[in-house]
C-alpha cells in the first residue's frame, strides 16, 4: 500500500473500533435489562439485601421509570465520560479499580505474548525446516498437548512442580511483600513472580503459534519466488530466514490480533490461579460477590484494549505488507 | 466406508476415538461404578490415592476423586455436545442467510461475526453466567453464544463458492425455493467442514466449561471437572491429587477430540494431507 493511502486506511480502521466499542456499551445495557431481576439490583450488585435509598439513588440516576431509548441514552452518556459506576461493595469507582489493576495485566499479558510469539515462530519454523523427522514430530505432539491442556491447571501444575517441590519461584502474588524492596531489587522481585504465570499464560499460544507458522512456512517454500531464490543459489539458511520466515510471519501478526481477546480471556484463569494482582483477578472477585458493576467495566475495558491492540496490528501489517487491500 | 477407512488409517484419530470411547463409557457407566451420590462422604478427608480403599484419594470433605470425575464426565460431555450444536445451529443459520443471500445481508451479518470475534469472549462468557445465574443451561448458552462465529465464517464460504453452481442453477431455474435448495441441495454439500468444526468445537466447549466452574460459575447441583480443580487449588501443598486427576480427564477428552477432528478433517479432504495440517 501507498503511504498516501494509510490516513485513508486508519481512519476507516478508527470508525470501525468505535462502533465495535459503542456495540459492547449497548450490549453492557442490555445485559443489565436481560437480567432476572429489577436492573437496579443488577447495579447494585446485591439480590435482595440492598439498601432501600441506594436503589433509589440509582433508579434517579439512570432513569430507570423512562423509556428504554432515554436510559440507554444516559447508560452511553456516562460510559463516553469514563464513568464506568461505583461498586458499592468496594465503595469505589469501577473505573479507577479497573485503572489500579491494568497494568498488572498489561504486564503479565506482554510477557505472555512474548514468550508465545517468540518461542512459537522458533518451533514452527524448526518443525518446518525439519519436517517429517523426529524434531517436527515431537514439536508437533507437543502444540497438540499445549492446546489442549487447560490453562489453569497447567498454572496449578507448574505451581506444584517449581514451587511445592522444588521452591525454585513464588507460586502467589507479584511481589513479596515482606520485602519491601525498591529499585532493581524489586524489579528482580516481580520478575521472578511474572515467571510461573506468563509462561502458563503464553504456553497455549505458543502451541498456536507453532502449528500456525510451521503451516505457512510450508506453504511459501513451495512457491516461485523461493525456488528462484534457491536456483540463483542463494544459501539456505538465507532462503529460509529471509524469504521463507518472512513471509510467513504475516498471518502470524494477523493472528496475533484475533487471539488479543482470547489472551485477556486466559488472563482471568491465570491470574486466578497466582493471585496476580490485576484486572482477572479483580474480575474473581467481582464474580464471588456478585458485583455485576465491576464485572461488565471488566468486559468493557479488555475489549477496549483489545480494539486498541487490533488496531495496531492492522496498522503494522499494512505497513509490513505492501500487497495489504486497502479495505 | 471408503471414509471410514481413510479415518482409521490415521492413527492418531484411531487413539482419540478409543479414548472418548472410554470416557464416553465412564460417562454412562458411572453410577455402576460409584452407586452413592459423587457429593457424599466416602472415605477420611483427604485421603491419598490408593488409601482407604479410594483409587484417586478423598478431598478435604471425603468425598471420592474417582467417582467425582466419573459423574463430572457426564457433565462435560453433555455441555460439549449441546452446546456444539447450539453453536452450530446458529452458525448454520447465519451463514447460510449471509453467503446464500449476499450484499447487504451479507455485510451485516460478517460485521455481527467480527463483533463477536473481536471481544473477549471468555469474559463475555463469565459475564453472562453470572448475571443469568450459573445452571446448566444458561452455561451452555453462554459457550453457544461464544463460539458460533467459525462456524458461520466456514459455512459463508462455502455457501459462496457453491451457490453459483450448476446444480444450484438447474434447481433455482426448476423453481424450486430457496430454502428447499439451501437445505437439500447446497447444505449437504457443505456438510464436511461442519462435522469437522463441530468436532473441534466440542473440544473447545468443554475446555470452557472447565474453566467457567472452575471459576466457580458451574452448575451447584452437578459435579464437574473444573469444580474439582477449583476446589484442590487452595489446597494444593495438601492434596495434590485433588487437581491432578480430574485435569488428566480434561486432557485426555480435549485431546481425542482435537485428534479425532484432524483425522476427520483429513479422511474428508483426502487431497489436503499432510499439507499445512493448522
Amino acid at each position: 500500500m501507498e503511504l498516501s493511502h494509510l490516513p485513508g486506511f486508519l481512519l476507516r480502521r478508527v470508525l470501525k473500533s468505535v462502533v465495535v466499542v459503542l456495540a459492547i456499551v449497548v450490549c453492557n445495557f442490555l445485559l443489565i435489562h436481560a437480567a432476572p431481576g429489577d436492573p437496579a439490583t443488577v447495579m447494585a450488585g446485591q439480590s435482595g439485601a440492598a439498601d432501600p435509598q441506594y436503589m433509589e439513588q440509582l433508579r434517579r440516576q439512570f432513569g430507570l421509570d423512562q423509556p428504554l431509548t432515554t436510559q440507554l441514552w444516559i447508560y452511553l452518556k456516562g460510559v463516553l465520560q469514563l464513568d464506568l459506576g461505583y461498586s458499592h461493595r468496594q465503595q469505589a469507582g469501577v473505573a479507577g479499580l479497573i485503572m489500579d489493576r491494568l497494568p498488572a495485566t498489561l504486564l503479565l499479558t506482554g510477557a505472555a505474548f512474548a514468550i508465545a510469539v517468540a518461542g512459537g515462530v522458533a518451533m514452527g519454523a524448526l518443525a518446518a525446516r525439519r519436517v517429517g523427522t523426529w524434531a517436527d514430530s515431537v514439536i508437533t505432539v507437543l502444540a497438540l498437548a499445549f492446546y489442549a491442556t487447560p490453562l489453569f491447571w497447567v498454572g496449578l501444575m507448574l505451581v506444584l512442580l517449581f514451587s511445592v517441590t522444588l521452591e525454585w519461584l513464588p507460586a502467589f502474588g507479584m511481589s513479596d511483600p515482606g520485602l519491601a524492596a525498591t529499585g532493581i531489587a524489586l524489579w528482580w522481585d516481580v520478575a521472578k513472580h511474572l515467571v510461573l504465570p506468563a509462561v502458563t499464560l503464553g504456553l497455549f499460544y505458543l502451541a498456536v503459534y507453532a502449528r500456525l507458522t510451521r503451516a505457512t512456512m510450508l506453504e511459501v517454500a513451495d512457491q516461485d519466488f523461493v525456488k528462484t531464490a534457491r536456483a540463483k543459489g542463494v544459501p539456505e539458511g538465507r532462503v529460509l530466514r529471509a524469504h521463507v520466515l518472512r513471509n510467513a510471519l504475516l498471518p502470524v501478526i494477523t493472528f496475533a490480533g484475533i487471539q488479543a481477546g482470547q489472551l485477556v480471556g486466559g488472563s482471568i484463569l491465570v491470574e486466578t490461579v497466582f493471585a496476580w494482582p490485576g484486572i482477572g483477578r479483580l474480575a474473581f472477585e467481582a464474580l464471588l460477590a456478585r458485583d455485576y458493576q465491576v464485572l461488565m467495566g471488566v468486559f468493557f475495558v479488555t475489549s477496549v484494549v483489545v480494539v486498541l491492540f487490533n488496531l495496531l496490528t492492522d496498522l503494522l501489517y499494512a505497513l509490513v505488507d505492501p500487497r495489504v487491500e486497502v479495505a | 466406508m471408503d471414509l471410514l477407512r481413510r479415518f482409521l488409517r490415521h492413527p492418531g484419530a484411531v487413539v482419540g476415538a478409543v479414548a472418548l470411547a472410554l470416557v464416553v463409557a465412564l460417562a454412562l457407566l458411572a453410577p455402576v461404578l460409584f452407586p452413592g451420590s459423587p457429593w457424599d462422604m466416602a472415605g477420611a478427608p483427604f485421603a491419598p490415592p490408593g488409601e482407604d480403599g479410594m483409587l484417586l484419594g478423598t478431598d478435604s470433605l471425603g468425598r471420592d476423586i474417582a467417582a467425582g470425575i466419573a459423574y463430572g464426565a457426564r457433565v462435560s460431555l453433555l455441555v460439549g455436545v449441546v452446546a456444539t450444536a447450539v453453536s452450530v445451529v446458529i452458525g448454520v443459520t447465519l451463514g447460510a442467510l449471509a453467503g446464500y443471500l449476499g450484499g447487504v445481508v451479507d455485510d451485516l451479518v460478517m460485521r455481527f461475526t467480527e463483533f463477536f470475534q473481536t471481544i473477549p469472549s471468555f469474559v463475555l462468557a463469565i459475564l453472562l453466567v453470572a448475571i443469568f445465574t450459573p445452571s446448566i443451561a444458561s452455561i451452555v448458552g453462554a459457550i453457544a453464544v461464544v463460539s458460533w462465529p467459525p462456524v458461520a465464517r466456514v459455512v459463508r464460504a462455502e455457501f459462496l463458492s457453491l451457490r453459483n453452481r450448476e446444480f444450484v442453477q438447474a434447481a433455482e431455474v426448476l423453481g424450486k425455493r430457496p430454502l428447499a435448495i439451501v437445505l437439500t441441495d447446497i447444505l449437504p454439500n457443505a456438510l464436511s467442514p461442519i462435522i469437522v468444526l463441530a468436532s473441534l468445537n466440542t473440544a473447545s466447549a468443554i475446555l470452557l466449561e472447565s474453566s467457567l466452574s472452575f471459576l466457580g460459575l458451574g452448575d451447584p447441583n452437578l459435579m464437574s471437572w473444573g469444580f474439582l480443580i477449583g476446589s484442590g487449588r487452595s489446597v494444593i501443598r495438601l492434596a495434590w491429587w485433588m487437581s491432578v486427576f480430574p485435569g488428566i480427564a480434561i486432557f485426555v477428552t480435549v485431546l481425542a477430540l482435537n485428534l479425532i477432528g484432524e483425522g476427520l478433517s483429513d479422511a474428508m479432504n483426502p487431497r489436503l494431507r499432510k499439507r499445512g495440517s493448522a
